[in-house]
């Protein structure tokens, strides 16, 4: 095989290295169950729970998904306002940290509290998590338009909302479009921290219930079908921002 | 004051009149179609001086004027290219040349209207430029040269009275930079703009400029106006001329006895 053949095989021929090494770790040394199921247990349990792990796994991405959607929406608004007017961002700008230096999961017993057990405390999990990075990105991108470029439209006599949507806004896309890939996959850690705390549906409650039960086997399903669901909806931020701001990772088409 | 651009008097500090005190006593007067020049040690105020002609700032004192009008805010008769040609990598060139079009009137009303007379505006005016075919081309797709020849041609797109250059040429490789100087002068010559180029590239003054201004070591003014009458069109032989280089010499002598003065 050719360098770029290996190259290209190499995270396929890692990733099954990695499984046949723990199989035979776990028969060799005779690791229990209880520690460490092997992977064959693993899938013998995905496909013996495949119905509950199915529907929580919708679960999860549904409450992931919306609270991506709400997060999407609210950091880019407040990106552009913080970005816009440096009022905004003097009086907004301490207030965020503090908040985001708040770990979610001290939230989540309040927003039980607010809302009970269920879908809306891992929605909002999701959402306060999220949108922290979408609007620093966007913010950023904003705050960093050449000057000069902003002088060549002043001198025209463009307004400060030209500016904004002939430069600022185009600007700050590939980083809104960078920021959802760490976006998406924060929403995903806000939700599972969520349901298992305070659920009764979704991968993280299947897991603790699980876990309670002693089916380690089942646990570690959980755990597979959360990396799937991570690695899934990673490649499609991932995709949606190739799609959409392709003129600014030049480097890969030249 | 009769000129086309007139600065009287000016004085100016940064940070609204609180900083480093930039411009003292400037005065300067551009006439109609003449090609202008400001050269100076570094850091004598001459971007700022760009910045007061177009209205991007105002003076602490003096006045300036444009066009016989007191200059109170931006003034869309001015077209501006600096050395860093700021595209935009998401448009074509043909979109970025077409920028200004989006922004200044009467041009931003009739855009969509006559938006075919106006693509063959800027590609006639990428055709004069040397970059006739590279107007779907993006920016980052174009050598440094070029994407500063799309600089001026997006400078000059809506037809300005004014055009302001602040050191457009610097950061271009000498053959580069000799070929833009040219299409500088045929483009000045067919379109009779009036242009203020700041450079500290002497030869550049002198090739292109009418008046070369001798600016002081901050504070900032004019300390030296020097006429350069060789005829036009000059060609760029002229830059070995012994007639050239004398000018040179004598405006190198300027700057020196400025930054000394400091």
């Amino acid at each position: 095989m050719t360098n770029d053949r290996w190259i290209k095989a190499a995270p396929w021929l890692w990733t099954i290295g990695l499984f046949v090494v723990w199989e035979a770790a776990c028969k060799g040394l005779d690791i229990a169950v209880f520690i460490l199921p092997a992977p064959t247990d693993i899938w013998a349990a995905i496909v013996k729970y495949w119905s509950p792990i199915w529907k929580n796994s919708l679960q999860t991405l549904f409450t992931t998904t919306v609270g991506f959607l709400m997060a999407v929406a609210g950091g880019l608004a407040l990106g552009l306002a913080i970005g816009w007017s440096r009022a905004i961002y003097a009086g907004l700008y301490p207030l965020m940290i503090g908040f985001n230096s708040i770990p979610k999961v001290a939230v989540v017993p309040i927003l039980v509290i607010w809302f009970g057990i269920g879908t809306v405390p891992a929605v909002l999990t999701a959402f306060l998590i999220a949108f922290f990075p979408i609007v620093v990105n966007v913010a950023t991108g904003l705050a960093t338009i050449e000057p000069e470029m902003e002088d060549v439209l002043r001198a025209l006599g463009a307004k400060k909302m030209d500016i904004m949507l002939k430069v600022g806004i185009p600007r700050s896309m590939p980083y809104f479009f960078g920021s959802l890939k760490i976006a998406i996959t924060l929403a995903f850690v806000g939700s599972v921290i969520s349901e298992t705390v305070a659920a009764n549906a979704g991968i993280g409650h299947m897991m603790l219930a699980a876990q309670s039960q002693f089916n380690v086997p089942l646990v570690w399903a959980g755990l597979v079908a959360l990396a799937v669901l991570g690695i899934v909806m990673y490649a499609a931020m991932a995709w949606l921002e190739m799609r959409m701001t392709g003129w600014a990772h030049r480097s890969g088409r030249n | 004051m009769t000129g086309f651009v007139d600065l009287n008097t000016i004085r100016l500090a940064y940070d609204g009149g609180d900083g480093t005190l930039a411009l003292d006593g400037l005065t300067m007067a551009v006439k109609k179609g003449e090609f202008a020049a400001v050269v100076g040690p570094s850091g004598c105020g001459k971007s700022t001086l760009m910045k007061l002609a177009t209205g991007l700032i105002r003076p602490q004192e003096g006045t300036v004027e444009v066009a016989g009008k007191e200059v109170d805010g931006p003034v869309s008769v001015a077209g501006m290219a600096f050395q860093n040609p700021s595209m935009l990598p998401w448009r074509t060139t043909l979109k970025n040349v077409m920028l200004p079009l989006e922004i200044v009137q009467p041009h931003r009303r009739r855009l969509k209207s006559e938006y075919e007379s106006y693509v063959a505006r800027a590609e006639s005016l990428l055709e004069v430029v040397g970059l006739k075919g590279f107007g779907d081309k993006f920016p980052w797709q174009l050598s440094g040269g070029m994407q500063q020849r799309a600089n001026l041609c997006r400078a000059l797109i809506h037809d300005p009275a004014l055009l302001m250059l602040d050191e457009p040429f610097g950061a271009l490789d000498a053959f580069t930079r000799e070929e833009l100087w040219q299409v500088m002068r045929d483009l000045h010559a067919e379109k009779g703009f009036t242009v203020i180029l700041v450079t500290h590239d002497l030869r550049e003054a002198v090739f292109l400029a009418d008046r070369v201004f001798v600016m002081s070591a901050r504070p900032g003014r004019i300390i030296v106006e020097r006429e350069v009458d060789f005829p036009r069109p000059r060609p760029i032989d002229l830059t070995y001329d012994g007639g050239f280089n004398d000018i040179v010499h004598e405006l190198r002598g300027h700057i020196a006895e400025a930054r000394a003065a400091a």
